[in-house]
């Protein structure tokens, strides 16, 4: 059903028509407007047999889906930046006892400072936690992959994290295809746990587990999620013939990865999430005027579809990975994955950060990213649009005086007597 | 005349008294009874909370007919009951995290009403640290909530399972590792303390109750009536650590009794938030009697003793008799002379 519709709304009704039997919640902007809607989606009755619980913290919120989820209920919950830090540790738990509860991350960034805006610090810091991360270009993409994520977390026992970014995506109005619930109940049969909290089978779950065996059930975790990573295209597929279109966007390849123009491309930019859409624009207007680009788009960050990205990238002279996160101390996270997906092949990637914090990455600086990688002026770690004199007036305040005040503040001072 | 009593044994190995009537035999001298938290644990000889948690589970097993499923938290009795595939537990368990026992079990009980089992309950269990410091806020939004939760509290006042650290749960002047009996002031500082039982009560909740394993007949009432009412539930139970305290093993059962007696651990029922019932101290004790069988207590006596601090604590002890009403008023008078 075709809808004009809030990104944020979307993402709630889809989430309903996958029939969750708990949906915990802790308000944090971006997300607000999920859990809201969710929550007169329960009032209404349209779940049926579904328990609404407005927790206290995040940490309790995960705390309250890993109950829930051991006693054999489907799932759900969603937060954002400092909240998704602020249940680290559950996240961890959630993923470690193979609890298959799906997570809406409206990324946001991360403070100090703090700041409500957009990028991917808040997911790319929990990549390693054992949960599948899957990233939305657009609303349509972000309602779809949570119907994904229900299915592969049940087949695989794993956690999913549906990543869609924050303001860009969850509050634009788009025209969205909803989905039915009759095609959703074809799509993702009811839930059969693993496990289960039962009477009238007792067992203990979550014990100590010392060094015979805590290896094994962590590659058991590294297994489930190369055992998504094959399901997954097949998944994509049968979401295809049910829906009448590709999960993750109508550039879709496999449900790992989307492509767009990069046949016989000399640059390729690779990037997660909606800026995607940004980059495609300019690709066809560079395009236009001869420059070949493209651009890989990675819909499932964990597991990382290795083949994939080598497949797409392979015989690409220059590859730059745009990332809207970093690792302070070395530089880029995905251009890392990157790499281990072209090792043993030459070819150079550089690493571009932008949109740090709610910064647009405009058309302008995605042309400049793509024009310097073809001058070979582009460094392998750039920072994309730095106001590079701010940066230096802050400096040179640390070197003339030991008490030099707050940085953040600073900065912005001098931003004001600008 | 006395009577000559005759033990039996059963088949889940409890011992009951075949005189008493079967209607009056505390749960464990049943042969119904659920063994829950079975033999071949790790916990230490005469720990209380080992006695705690058996009597209490099984009181709730009993309550529900069996269909009970069972929250820890990170804590000893988490780690002595359940190195796998050991496990001593025979009911539905599940461990999560240090502070997180509350929320898990909220959502264990928003899982079952979902499913419409709302035939079967929820406990989650915790020590002092995993209930008053780190579980404090999910426990307080389980409590605000009034989740159909019965959360437990094995206080033996102190991290026991980290080797004997301090927590809110601490009593003052008590050694700890990391209140060591040096200086001025040895042990524990005097704070304001952290009573949850009180904190439980403000939210008004159905039901708060403290217990000890002194009197094991009481705990087991408190669980069962816990168990007749729907909402959040409160059950906080003082269970002596004889490796924290400093205590002989044997003793576990008496210094529970003695905290009792001396009036520094009130015992008492309370219904949406007002005291309803309290336990009246049999034979009144000085706080001495209590504290110097305990090594943790160690440095208040002697020749290079803290009578101050002795004084400091028979002080909280009058305070909480006065509150609760401990003592019946002529005997406690003539007791303190
Ligand atoms: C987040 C976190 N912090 C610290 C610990 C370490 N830890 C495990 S058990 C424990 C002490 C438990 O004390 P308490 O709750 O009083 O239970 P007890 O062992 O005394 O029965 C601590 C500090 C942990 N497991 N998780
Ligand atoms: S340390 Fe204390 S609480 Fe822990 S098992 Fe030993 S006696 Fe029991
Ligand atoms: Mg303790």
């Amino acid at each position: 059903m075709l809808r004009q519709i809030e990104g944020s709304r979307a993402v709630a009704e889809t989430v309903a028509a996958c029939r969750p039997a708990v949906i915990c919640a802790y308000p944090i902007s971006p997300q607000t407007h999920i859990v809201e809607a969710l929550d007169e989606i329960v009032r209404l009755g349209e779940i049926k047999n579904c328990e609404f619980v407005n927790v206290e913290s995040e940490f309790s919120a995960m705390s309250v889906a890993i109950g829930a989820s051991a006693t054999g209920a489907r799932a759900y919950t969603a937060t954002a930046s400092q909240g998704l830090l602020f249940m680290v540790e559950p996240l961890y738990n959630a993923s470690g006892l193979g609890l298959p509860i799906v997570m809406t991350v409206a990324n946001r960034a991360i403070g100090a400072p703090i700041n409500i805006w957009n990028d991917h610090s808040d997911a790319m810091s929990q990549r390693d936690s054992g949960w599948i991360q899957l990233y939305a270009q657009d609303n349509q993409s972000a309602s779809d992959l949570h119907m994904l994520a229900f299915r592969i977390a049940e087949e695989v026992s794993l956690p999913v994290m549906v990543c869609m970014d924050g303001f860009v995506l969850t509050h634009a109005m788009e025209r969205i295809d909803l989905p039915e619930q009759e095609a959703v109940d074809k799509f993702l049969p009811s839930y059969v746990p693993r496990q289960i909290l039962d009477p009238n089978d007792p067992m203990s779950i979550g014990a100590m587990v010392g060094p015979e065996a805590f290896t094994e059930v962590r590659y058991l975790g590294h297994v489930k999620q190369l055992q998504a990573l094959e399901l997954i295209p097949g998944i994509a597929n049968e979401f295809e013939e049910i829906f009448g279109r590709r999960a993750a966007g109508e550039h879709d390849a496999d449900g790992l990865v989307t492509t767009y123009r990069i046949e016989g491309a000399q640059v390729v930019l690779v990037a997660l999430g909606s800026v995607i859409g940004t980059m495609k624009v300019v690709i066809d207007e560079m395009r236009e005027m001869g420059s070949k680009v493209g651009v890989l788009g990675i819909t499932s960050f964990r597991p990382f579809p290795l083949d994939a990205v080598r497949n797409a990238l392979g015989k690409v002279p220059k590859v730059v990975v745009v990332e809207r996160a970093f690792a302070p101390g070395i530089g880029g996270i995905v251009s890392s994955n990157v790499r281990t997906a072209l090792s043993n092949i030459p070819v150079s990637i550089a690493t571009a950060v932008a949109g740090l914090g709610g910064r647009p990455i405009t058309r302008d600086s995605i042309r400049g990213i793509i024009e310097r990688a073809f001058d070979d002026t582009l460094p392998e770690l750039t920072f994309v649009d730095l106001d590079v004199e701010l940066i230096n007036r802050e400096l040179e305040r640390h070197r003339e005086q030991r008490r030099s005040g707050p940085m953040a503040e600073n900065l912005l001072r001098d931003l004001g007597s600008r | 005349m006395s009577t000559q009593l005759k033990f039996y044994q059963v088949g889940s190995f409890a011992v009951g008294n075949r005189l008493i009537d079967e209607a009056d035999l505390p749960e464990q001298s049943r042969s119904s009874r659920a063994n829950s938290l079975t033999s071949g644990h790790r916990a230490c000889q005469g720990c209380g909370e080992a006695l705690g948690a058996r009597y209490a589970i099984d009181a709730a097993m009993a309550a529900t007919n069996g269909k009970l499923v069972a929250v820890n938290a990170t804590g000893c009795l988490e780690v002595f009951s359940t190195p796998y595939p050991e496990t001593s537990w025979r009911l539905p368990w599940l461990h999560s995290l240090f502070g997180n026992a509350a929320a898990v079990a909220t959502g264990v009980a928003a899982a079952l009403r979902a499913q419409g089992k709302s035939d079967i309950r929820v406990v989650a269990q915790g020590g002092d640290g995993g209930t008053v410091d780190i579980g404090f806020g999910p426990l307080s939004g389980m409590f605000e909530r009034n989740d159909d939760v019965l959360y437990i509290c094995y206080d033996n006042e102190a991290y026991m399972n980290t080797g004997v650290q301090r927590s809110g749960a601490t009593p003052p002047a008590a050694r700890t590792n990391t209140t060591h009996a040096i200086g001025p002031n040895p042990g524990a500082s005097f704070t304001q303390g952290k009573n949850l039982p009180l904190i439980a009560m403000a939210h008004g909740i159905p039901y708060v109750a403290t217990a000890t394993v002194a009197d094991l007949h009481d705990l087991e009432a408190k669980v069962k009536k816990a168990m007749t009412i729907r909402g959040a539930r409160y059950l906080h139970v003082l269970v002596p650590c004889p490796l924290g305290w400093g205590s002989r093993s044997e003793e576990t059962i008496k210094l529970a009794r003695l905290a009792t007696e001396s009036g520094l651990f009130p015992v008492f029922e309370a219904e949406d938030g007002e005291v309803t019932a309290t336990k009246k101290i049999r034979r009144l004790v000085q706080v001495e009697e209590y504290l110097k069988p305990q090594k943790r207590f160690a440095h208040l006596f002697g020749a290079h003793g803290h009578p101050d601090l002795l004084n400091a604590i028979q002080a909280i002890a009058d305070r909480n008799i006065a509150k609760y009403k401990l003592c019946d008023p002529i005997e406690a008078e003539a007791d303190h002379e």
